[in-house]
């Protein structure tokens, strides 16, 4: 099994980085660019097969350490 | 007085706060490596500046779960007076001792500059010999120090007088171009609700001697040492 997850920016915490790359993206003349977010990709590879147990294991990695409530959204699924 | 000062792996202001603590202050300090269990017979704890575990994930996000950590939760707990600096201030914020979060910094610049800080409490173990109105000038090295809480955090941290220190300019005003980082409210520096864990940015362990320009820093320092002896001389009453 695998669990993939992304974790983002919250929306009221200021993300310069995802400013940034819009500015550059609209500078380069790309058209229709709104806000852009840059969050972070987590591949994990799990043993065993228990989704449901992976699934609350995964869930409590992420809400302890992999993100930061306080400013972090993430979300992510078990394949 | 006693002081633990942390080290983890990249932890790069330990020697700095030594030194001041040792040879500047004339105190007893040792380090206490991250997997130590135990901090001696500490009386305060500094957790200094530095890139601990690389910055990796977050800053702070790993060094909060070593077994170091675990002591210091326990010795907040109970009270134990904890200062964390730059990256010790988003190690205290990642293990959920002080409110809020350190992100980056709104200009994605790395800032090393010299700023003014204005002591928004002179009543903690922190700020208690900062005479009022003085600004401390004491130098700033970060790429991540912008603070940011939401406005319920930030509500209660100002009206429980939770803010040590704002940015402000050499004339004392809290501007926006004062505010290095982007920090919300241009907060540099807080304190837990009991006010005996707190965190800034700026390093007064690097502006404690004036032979580096700005000696500033130290009031913070002996603002801990005044407090501890005041204690002290409590216990033994």
């Amino acid at each position: 099994m695998k669990a993939k997850i992304i974790i983002t920016p919250k929306k009221a915490v200021v993300d310069p980085q995802g400013k940034t790359v819009q500015v550059a993206l609209e500078h380069m003349g790309y058209k229709g660019v709104g806000a852009v977010h840059v969050g972070k990709y987590l591949e994990i590879e799990l043993h065993g097969s228990d989704q449901e147990g992976a699934r609350k294991q995964i869930d409590d990695a992420c809400h302890k350490i992999l993100s930061n409530p306080v400013i972090e959204d993430y979300r992510f699924e078990i394949e | 007085m006693n002081f633990a000062v942390l080290q983890f792996p990249a932890s790069n202001c330990d020697q700095d706060a030594l030194h001041v603590l040792k040879n500047v202050l004339g105190h007893s300090a040792w380090y206490a490596w991250h997997k130590d269990t135990s901090l001696g017979n500490a009386d305060a704890i500094v957790i200094p500046g530095g890139f601990s575990y690389g910055d990796y994930l977050r800053t702070g996000a790993i060094a909060r779960f070593s077994p170091i950590m675990q002591v210091v939760q326990n010795f907040a707990a109970q009270g134990g007076p904890v200062l964390g600096i730059c990256n010790g201030f988003q190690i205290l914020t990642e293990a959920g001792l002080l409110p809020g979060a350190l992100v980056r910094n709104r200009s994605l610049q790395f800032r090393c500059e010299q700023v003014f800080l204005k002591t928004e409490n002179n009543n903690t173990a922190f700020t208690q010999t900062i005479p009022p109105d003085k600004l401390l000038r004491v130098p700033i090295a970060h790429g991540e120090g912008c603070y940011f809480a939401d406005p319920e955090t930030l509500a209660k941290l100002n009206s429980t007088g939770q803010v040590l220190w704002r940015y402000v300019d050499a004339q004392g005003q809290q501007t926006e171009i004062a505010n290095p980082n982007g920090s919300l409210e241009n907060i540099a520096g807080i304190c837990n609700e009991q006010r005996n864990v707190a965190g800034l940015m700026p390093h007064p362990e690097r502006a404690s001697e004036s032979l580096l320009g700005s000696a500033d820093g130290r009031l913070i320092l002996e603002s801990l040492v005044k407090w501890l002896e005041a204690r002290q001389t409590q216990r033994a009453a």
